[in-house]
C-alpha cells in the first residue's frame, strides 16, 4: 500500500442495490473523519454509488474497500471498488464519455474520474475490475 | 423506503424522506404515473431536498418521471436539490434537461400557480 492507513479500513459487500446506499452512506461517513468539506462529501458518496452500481450492474458482487489515508501528512479517503465479474474488454473505450454496454447513461467511469482527485483502474478481461479513487483533503 | 405521496389541491407532492435504492426510485415513478391520472392531478412536485446523493440512476429516474407524467397530461417539478447535490450532479455530466426545477417547495408552487396549474376554486396553501 502506497499509502499510511489513519484508521481500520470499512468493508462493504455489494451484491444488490440496497448496498449501494449502505456503502455511500459509510463512505460519507469515513470521509467525514479527515475533515473533506460537504462538497467533498457529497462527491465522494455520488462517485461511491456510481462505482457500487457498476459492480451490482456488470459483475453482480463484489466489495467496496473504504480506506482513511495519510499521504505526509495530507489526509484523504482512498475507495477501492473490486470484483471478480466479466471485467471490462476495452478500458481505453470505457473511459470515453458516453460510452456504456448496459444501455445506462454510460457516463460511470469517466464521470467518477472527474469527481475524484485521482482514479486508477485495473481489469482483467473475464477476471474482474478494480477501481482506486481517492479523495485529499485540501 | 416508500415516499409519502399527498394530494394538496390540484398537485401531487412526493417528499422524498431518506435515501432511496433504486427499487424505491422505480417504485416511486410507476406510483406517480398512475396516481397522476388517478386523482386527476395537473401537476407533480418531488421533493427531493432530503436526498445526499442524485447520481446517474436517480437522475434518469427522476427525467423518467418527469417525462412520463408529461405524456399523461400533467407537469413534473424537481425541488429541493441540495448545493452540494447539484456540484456533483454536474460534475459526473448529469443534468435535468427539459425537466422543471425549483429552490424549494414554496418555490416550485409558485411556478406552478404562475403556470395556471393551480385550482380554479381555491387556494393552494403551503406550511411556511
Amino acid at each position: 500500500m502506497r499509502f499510511a492507513l489513519i484508521a481500520d479500513e470499512v468493508r462493504v459487500a455489494i451484491d444488490r442495490d440496497v448496498d449501494i446506499v449502505s456503502a455511500r452512506q459509510k463512505g460519507r461517513e469515513l470521509a467525514s473523519h479527515c475533515g473533506l468539506p460537504s462538497t467533498d462529501l457529497a462527491v465522494v458518496a455520488t462517485a461511491i454509488s456510481e462505482l457500487a452500481r457498476n459492480i451490482v450492474r456488470y459483475a453482480v458482487r463484489g466489495e467496496i474497500i473504504l480506506r482513511l489515508v495519510d499521504d505526509h501528512g495530507k489526509r484523504g479517503i482512498e475507495v477501492v471498488a473490486a470484483d471478480d465479474g466479466p471485467g471490462i474488454p476495452d478500458v481505453a473505450l470505457a473511459m470515453q464519455d458516453g460510452y456504456s454496454t448496459s444501455g445506462s447513461l454510460g457516463l460511470g467511469l469517466p464521470g467518477v474520474r472527474r469527481l475524484m482527485d485521482e482514479f486508477e483502474i485495473i481489469s482483467d478481461f473475464g477476471k474482474g475490475t478494480t477501481v482506486t479513487v481517492r479523495k485529499w483533503k485540501r | 423506503m416508500q415516499v409519502p405521496i399527498l394530494k394538496q389541491g390540484a398537485y401531487l407532492i412526493a417528499t422524498v424522506q431518506s435515501a432511496l435504492t433504486d427499487d424505491d426510485l422505480k417504485q416511486l415513478r410507476d406510483t406517480l404515473v398512475v396516481q397522476v391520472s388517478k386523482v386527476r392531478a395537473r401537476a407533480v412536485i418531488v421533493d427531493v431536498t432530503a436526498l445526499d446523493v442524485i447520481d446517474s440512476f436517480a437522475t434518469r429516474t427522476l427525467r423518467d418521471v418527469a417525462h412520463m407524467i408529461k405524456l399523461r397530461g400533467a407537469e413534473t417539478v424537481i425541488v429541493g436539490i441540495q448545493p452540494e447535490v447539484a456540484f456533483s450532479m454536474v460534475k459526473l455530466g448529469l443534468t435535468l434537461e427539459g425537466v422543471a426545477t425549483s429552490l424549494d417547495l414554496e418555490e416550485g408552487l409558485a411556478y406552478l400557480n404562475r403556470k395556471g396549474k393551480g385550482p380554479e376554486h381555491h387556494e393552494v396553501r403551503t406550511h411556511r
